[in-house]
């Protein structure tokens, strides 16, 4: 390597250093939410995530106080096997531990020259040789968490582990009905879902018509209505969310999906009309000329010429719109509530139910972040348009 | 606009009745959920709390009363109102300056390397996810126990380097500005995007011509690039003052506008959904509006000369 290219290698790394680091910045809060949601529950609130990877809790301890005699692996001395459940049942409090540490074997010292752990230490170590022995052994991952974040389990212990013991709650089946568990995330992707795809496909339905009316029709006032509906971005959703839950609550539509549907139709509207018109506008006229010659109808130009030709502005309006209505949490907390939680209203729920149930609350966050994700990396070309377009949007 | 209209061919002519048939979904429905919505928010801000009678019926005896204005004098003058524009105000001066400048950062940064897609990707990727989703990444780094284990990674770090822990979301001061680098951590990807586009922009030829005058990188960024992108930076800008000011959802899963934290929009749910004070929240909501409403307008007309600039 000559000295100039060394010399701007050495001047761009003050870039590359600040850039990385601030990628590991951006990316490591999000590390240790999915870390945390595939460990088992009783490491989640023992351990900082970032432990995951070393010994487990207590490892260090045994090392320093029993190692020596015992061996790593617990078997060394045939007489008193550290993996023989019986034995370590007998001593798996931390008191009952040390007053066996300071016996006599032998007529030595147990603990030979070494001094004799305190409570804490031999609390971990307990807690090590339960593990090691059997007892309480559990991998360092699982998907236990997102079993019982799907399946909405509240209970001590995980749902698998209660259904094969028979000492499930009352409402869960331990089959796959319970996937539809009013408290699980399983019924609250479905109802999103049920949510998101009419609330994505009726606006832009809506818009298409009407875009293809404001680009190849003639009448009167055109312009004007035109401007008027663009204006109308300018609503925020918070000033027409009181009066429709009102009017709603007359209805009968509070709570119901074809009332969210219609809420989300109305507001994405402006909007995607806007994105609408403008592309159909810009298709060649000559097109459409040429159609009308053929004896094409309008309905046909609409339904043959302008849809298929438009797929790309319906895209990146479609990805947008249904990334805004899955994560959306004031129109579903509003309009839907607990009747039919949506995942964000779900998560909210577990927030304030569950205090630091960390090892469900991490696994739902992350159901819920499942989708958008694949989205973004499989279409982050169009995301990223319709993102950019829509960032005017009330 | 005249040029707009020629645009349909004449031989697509059509009856009266069909372009109404078009446009007829849309309308009905924008006219339900917007429009009526929209003026029916402004009729109850000046009718009281159950929509019984005119705003001045929720006065109290002995206390300063705005007449017809009552429920603007809770919206404007009450303290937890105050409380909330002060917050609001934190947020939009911290959040907007936060997100923009160090998307202008990584957006500089980026334009240099190879992997620029990569360093893009990771610090937009935030946008595709929720409020409540980031506001549960961010409520586990932030945890707090009182006991010797922490397992959030801002105390893990704390007392790794010897400190106190700290419960970050209930200690007044800095809990707003620990919700803040939230809505920053989301949004800092969106205005990276948008500087990067204008940065690319940038005509090649000025900034040679500015380095071969003897100007070194540092004087390159000043002199020439910040000037010729600050119409999209005005853009950025208003964006997310307007974006910050309808903040709700962090608030909400992680405070719930406790230990100070209240903001105007959650101010606004609570008012509603929790008190049942239809009166006081819709002036609120019309309080919200009336400060988004001139940088919406603003935004949309830059925006517009923008795109047609393009």
């Amino acid at each position: 390597m000559n000295i100039n290219r060394l010399r701007k290698r050495l001047s761009d790394l003050p870039t590359h250093v600040i850039l990385i680091g601030l990628c590991l910045l951006w990316l490591l809060p999000a590390v240790g939410l999915l870390v945390t949601s595939f460990r088992p529950f009783q490491d989640v609130n023992d351990t900082g995530w970032w432990t995951v990877l070393s010994p487990p809790k207590g490892a260090t301890q045994y090392t320093q106080s029993c190692a020596e005699c015992h061996g790593s692996d617990g078997k060394q001395l045939a007489v008193a096997d550290l993996t023989n459940q019986e034995l370590v049942q007998k001593y798996r409090r931390s008191f009952t531990l040390i007053a066996l540490l300071k016996k006599t074997i032998n007529e030595k010292p147990h603990m030979g020259a070494l001094p004799v752990p305190d409570e804490q230490a031999a609390a971990d170590i307990a807690g090590y040789l339960r593990r090691i022995s059997g007892i309480e052994a559990r991998p360092r991952f699982t998907l236990d968490n997102y079993i019982d974040a799907l399946t909405g389990y509240r209970g001590t212990a995980n749902y698998t582990s209660d259904c094969a013991a028979g000492t499930q709650a009352v409402d869960l089946f331990c089959d796959w009905r319970d996937l539809g568990n009013a408290r699980g995330m399983g019924r609250a992707f479905l109802n999103t879902l049920t949510v998101a795809l009419p609330s994505t496909l009726l606006p832009i339905l809506f818009a298409a018509f009407a875009a293809y009316a404001f680009s190849w029709f003639h009448f009167p006032g055109r312009q004007f209505l035109f401007a008027l509906l663009i204006g109308l971005q300018i609503v925020p959703l918070q000033m027409t969310l009181i009066p429709i839950s009102r009017l709603y609550a007359q209805l009968g539509l509070n709570g119901t999906f074809l009332g969210v549907w219609l809420f989300h139709t109305g507001f994405g509207l402006p909007y995607a009309i806007y994105l609408m018109r403008n592309f159909i506008g810009s298709l060649p006229r000559e097109l459409f000329e040429s159609a009308y010659l053929d004896g094409a109808s309008h309905w046909t130009a609409f339904y043959r010429l302008a849809l298929p030709l438009s797929v790309p502005a319906i895209a990146s309006l479609g990805i947008f719109q249904f990334l805004w209505i899955w994560n959306d949490l004031l129109v579903a907390l509003v309009f839907l509530g607990g009747e039919h939680p949506m995942l964000t209203y779900q998560i909210g729920n577990m927030v304030t139910s569950l205090g630091s149930g960390w090892h469900l609350l991490t696994a739902a966050a992350f159901i819920s972040m499942a989708l958008p994700m694949v989205v973004f990396f499989s279409l982050q070309r169009f995301f990223v348009r319709g993102l950019l377009a829509g960032s005017v949007k009330g | 606009m005249a040029a707009q209209a020629e645009q349909v061919p004449n031989i697509m002519r059509q009856g009266r009745v069909t372009p109404w048939l078009y446009l007829l979904p849309a309308l009905i429905v924008m006219a339900m959920f917007i429009v009526y919505p929209a003026l029916n928010t402004f009729y109850l801000s000046f009718r009281n709390n159950d929509d019984t009678a005119w705003a001045s019926a929720n006065c109290l005896a002995g206390e300063p009363c705005w007449g017809l204005f009552e429920n603007y004098r809770y919206a404007l003058t009450s303290a937890v109102m105050l409380t909330s524009f002060v917050n609001n105000l934190k947020w939009i001066v911290l959040m907007t300056s936060g997100t923009v400048l160090f998307g202008l950062l990584i957006a500089t940064l980026a334009d240099r390397v190879r992997y620029e897609p990569l360093a893009k990707a990771v610090v937009f990727l935030p946008m595709a996810i929720s409020f409540v989703g980031a506001g549960i990444i961010w409520k586990f780094v932030y945890n707090y126990s009182s006991g010797q284990i922490q397992i959030g990674l801002l105390n893990g770090l704390v007392t790794a380097l010897g400190g106190q822990p700290v419960s970050w979301l209930t200690e007044p001061q800095i809990n707003t500005i620990m919700l803040i680098i939230v809505g920053m951590w989301m949004w800092t990807g969106f205005c990276m995007t948008i500087l990067a586009a204008a940065l690319k922009g940038v005509s090649t030829e000025i900034l040679e011509a500015g380095r071969v005058d003897g100007a070194n990188e540092w004087q390159v960024f000043w002199g020439i690039m910040i000037p010729s992108i600050l119409p999209t930076i005005t853009v950025v800008v208003t964006t997310m003052v307007i974006n910050v000011l309808k903040i709700f959802d962090i608030v909400y899963v992680m405070t719930g506008g406790n230990y100070g934290t209240e903001v105007i929009a959650n101010r606004m749910y609570i008012e509603m959904y929790t008190s049942f004070k239809t009166g006081r929240a819709t002036a609120i909501a019309i309080v919200l509006i009336a400060v988004i409403i001139p940088a919406m307008y603003f935004n949309i007309r830059r925006f517009r000369e923008q795109e047609a600039s393009r």
